[in-house]
């Protein structure tokens, strides 16, 4: 098993958000997560990433048989976890190359290996670019840097591709994509979906899930996961809404 | 009461006239004893046997000096500087030599190291005798017979008055006049050595100049003074200071840089001053009290200032341009770090008196620990400076909440033509970008390292190449340990 969550309690100042959450991801799956807003996903993307000010209570995140949750961010990130986020965040002055570059040899330092040579580099990044068909334009301008909507997302993706996670979580990395660039940011996934890796998507929308097959599907609802099933629910969800689950879950 | 006063002065007379007893004329000594009169002027002057006039200069600037005040402006805080607790003259130190890199202080070669120093350049900084490999004597001479074929003089400013005393004659405080202000009243008193550079008429000189390059660059001291002068249609790019962290016994350093361009010269001067900080309570740091200048004098000039200061515990600094010939250009690129107890008052001055006169300042501060930052800036516009423009940009990034950033800007226009823009913003290194960064695997440091060189790279894009480089490590470096 590559991730395996257990009863994973979390607080964002003193507010309790996530209220016992189980997940297990096997290598090879990919789950997706829905649920109503503010239901607790990208907390859940947040806890599994470490990010600060999210007070794991109590519960376990097993990664590659270890409890994660005392590593520093960076530490998680070199481990394989990879996180696309939802409002993906501007860096003045810093191109995505120099910013790819940084991450790369970050990564080969925490695994004890010399810098990426220049020449296999750039060869890698034309190689991922064109993966999710984004320009020179865009890669030599600074991190998300009046980015559209769907570049933003797409330059995740390209993130991601040039990073080659183990785990990675995308969050809402549908919203705001036109067909065309949601069948780029599926196309960049399944092309990078192996037996060595997998993927939690957090969606509101089933349309994704045609392109990006699941394994799985989840439903959360305040704070845990109420409803699991296959493929087929995300299309019970999308004709009937939310309310049935909220049902589900009181009469649990 | 009156018995108090009196007590006083006589307390005063004794602690004051210490020196005029204990003075020693002898010009065979090789230091000046402690304090400032005019026989300590006389005496700096004598061993650097210099002409009657330039005594005659120094002797008016320390006349000058002692009917003014120490400026309190800036907003800087200090405790009161003895001026007669100093040392003004000392002759150059042969440096100790070490046999190897195992004596040196191994934090200063870590600094070294992550900088990307050779370890050949680490040797000549640190005073480690270098073996054949780089026979630095030999490349400066071949760097000297190349500025001679262009009748480029770039030399010691001692040098200057022996060898070119009719140019130093001519152009020394012409730009800062040592009214000026208190320090560079001080530094023209005192000055005990530096730079001076002369190109002739229509050169462009081919080579970066840097003092590193100057045959006799060993200690200039704490009183540096530097003159730079651009004839006709003549450029010049000049680097002052090192990334490698420097360090000094004299705690108070009080340069001049004067530069002139005549019609259609161009100047540029980057800096990169990295004096020790002192410790992280600020204890031992240096005060750097700086007059720098140009005079755009010649129509078509252009002088642009570049500078990161990152060092002193106290930087009182504000590289200015007087734009007098039509047409011409100023420039102030500047990023200042102050992190700890570091103190920072630094900005420019530009002053548009030649028709169509342009100017633009681009000023990034960077503050962490619980230093202070400010910018302070002026942009004066003439009558007759018609369609000048000024654009300046102030930008203040702080890392934590017990530091401080502080902008100055002041504006005055008396030229209906002329434009002068200005644009301030103060931000923080966001949480969010901070998460992001690591969430791609960069550590905390990196991280901020990563997002500060970004905030600045307009600036360090001014640089000279290898400058950048070795810059944009040094802000990294400069601001470890100031988020945890
Ligand atoms: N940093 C924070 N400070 C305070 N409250 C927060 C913070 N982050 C999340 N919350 C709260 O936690 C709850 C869960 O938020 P979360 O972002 O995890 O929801 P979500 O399921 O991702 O929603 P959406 O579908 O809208 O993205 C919300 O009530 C939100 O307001
Ligand atoms: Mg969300």
């Amino acid at each position: 098993m590559l991730l395996n969550i257990k009863d994973l309690h979390v607080s964002i100042h003193g507010k309790e958000i996530l209220k016992g959450f189980n997940l297990s991801v096997n290598y090879g799956e990919v789950h997706a997560i829905m649920g109503p807003n503010g239901t607790g996903k990208s907390t859940l993307a947040a806890a599994i990433t470490g990010r600060e000010g999210y007070e794991i209570t109590s519960g376990e995140i097993i990664y590659k048989g270890k409890n994660i949750i005392d590593l520093a961010p960076d530490v998680r990130a070199n481990e394989g976890i990879f996180l696309s986020f939802q409002y993906p965040v501007e860096i003045p002055g810093v191109s995505i190359t120099n910013f790819m570059r940084t991450a790369l040899n970050a990564k080969r330092e925490f695994m004890g290996e010399a810098p990426i040579p220049a020449g296999e580099f750039l060869k890698r990044m034309e190689e991922k670019k064109k993966l999710v068909d984004i320009q020179s334009k865009l890669t030599n301008r600074s991190v998300n840097e009046g980015f559209s909507g769907g570049e933003k997302k797409k330059n995740e993706i390209f993130q991601m591709a040039m990073l080659e996670p183990t785990f990675a979580v995308l969050d809402e990395t549908d919203s705001g994509l036109d067909i065309d660039a949601l069948k780029v940011v599926a196309n960049g996934v399944n092309a990078l979906r192996s037996e060595d890796n997998a993927f939690v998507v957090i969606t509101h929308y089933q349309r994704l899930l045609d392109y990006i097959v699941p394994d799985f599907v989840h439903v959360m609802y305040d704070g845990r996961i109420v409803k699991s099933g296959g493929k087929g629910l995300a299309l019970e969800l999308e004709e009937k809404g939310y309310d049935w689950i909220k049902d589900y879950d009181v009469n649990r | 009461m009156k018995e108090e006063k009196e007590n006083e002065n006589i307390l005063e007379e004794v602690t004051s006239s210490e020196y005029k007893y204990g003075f020693v004329t002898d010009i065979e000594t090789e230091t000046a004893p402690m304090g400032l009169t005019e026989d300590t002027v006389k005496f700096i002057s004598k061993k650097k046997n210099e002409p009657e006039w330039l005594l005659e200069y120094r002797l008016k600037a320390y006349r000058y000096w002692l009917t003014i005040e120490e400026p309190d402006w800036a907003l800087l805080n200090h405790p009161p500087i003895n001026y007669q607790d100093i040392i003004y003259y000392a002759a150059p130190k042969q440096k100790e030599v070490k046999e190897s890199l195992d004596e040196v202080d191994p934090e200063l070669l870590d600094t070294f190291n992550k900088l990307g120093i050779s370890l050949d350049e680490q040797k000549m900084l640190t005073g480690v005798a270098v073996d054949a490999v780089i026979d630095s004597v030999s490349v400066k001479t071949t760097f000297q017979d190349t500025l001679a074929k262009h009748g480029i003089i770039f030399c010691s400013f001692s040098e200057a008055v022996q060898n070119h005393p009719e140019l130093v004659k001519k152009y020394l405080g012409t730009v800062v006049p040592h009214t000026d202000n208190f320090f560079a009243a001080l530094n023209s008193a005192v000055f005990s050595d530096g730079s001076f550079c002369y190109i002739p008429k229509g050169v462009r000189c081919p080579i970066e100049l840097s003092t590193y390059f100057r045959i006799n660059a060993a200690n200039t001291g704490q009183f540096e003074r530097t003159l730079l002068v651009a004839d006709e249609g003549s450029y010049v790019s000049y680097l002052e200071g090192c990334t490698a962290p420097q360090r000094d016994e004299n705690q108070l350093h009080a340069a001049i840089v004067e530069i002139i361009t005549f019609d259609d010269a161009e100047v540029k001067y980057s800096t990169v001053q990295n004096w020790y900080p002192g410790d992280k309570n600020g204890v031992g740091g240096i005060y750097n009290f700086v007059t720098k200048r140009g005079l755009c004098k010649g129509k078509n000039s252009k002088i642009s200032w570049t500078q990161v200061e990152t060092g002193s515990a106290i930087t009182w600094k504000y590289p200015s341009c007087t734009l007098l010939g039509d047409n011409s250009i100023g420039e102030f690129y500047s990023v200042a770090v102050t992190n700890n107890m570091q103190q920072a008052d630094t900005g420019t001055k530009m002053i548009h008196i030649g028709k169509n006169t342009k100017s633009t300042i681009i000023s990034k501060g960077i503050s962490a620990g619980k230093s202070n930052n400010s910018y302070r800036g002026l942009v004066r516009v003439s009558k007759k400076a018609d369609n000048a423009r000024n654009f300046s940009q102030c930008d203040s990034l702080l890392l934590g909440d017990k530091c401080g950033a502080h902008t100055f800007p002041y504006i005055k226009n008396n030229n209906r033509s002329s434009v002068v823009e200005h644009e301030a913003t103060t931000s923080k290194i966001s949480e969010d970008q901070l998460f992001y960064c690591q969430q791609r695997g960069i550590d905390t440091e990196k991280s901020i390292g990563l997002i500060v060189n970004g905030y600045a790279k307009e600036v360090l894009n001014k640089l000279p190449m290898e400058f950048a480089v070795e810059a944009q490590k040094l802000l990294a470096i400069t601001l470890e340990g100031s988020v945890g």
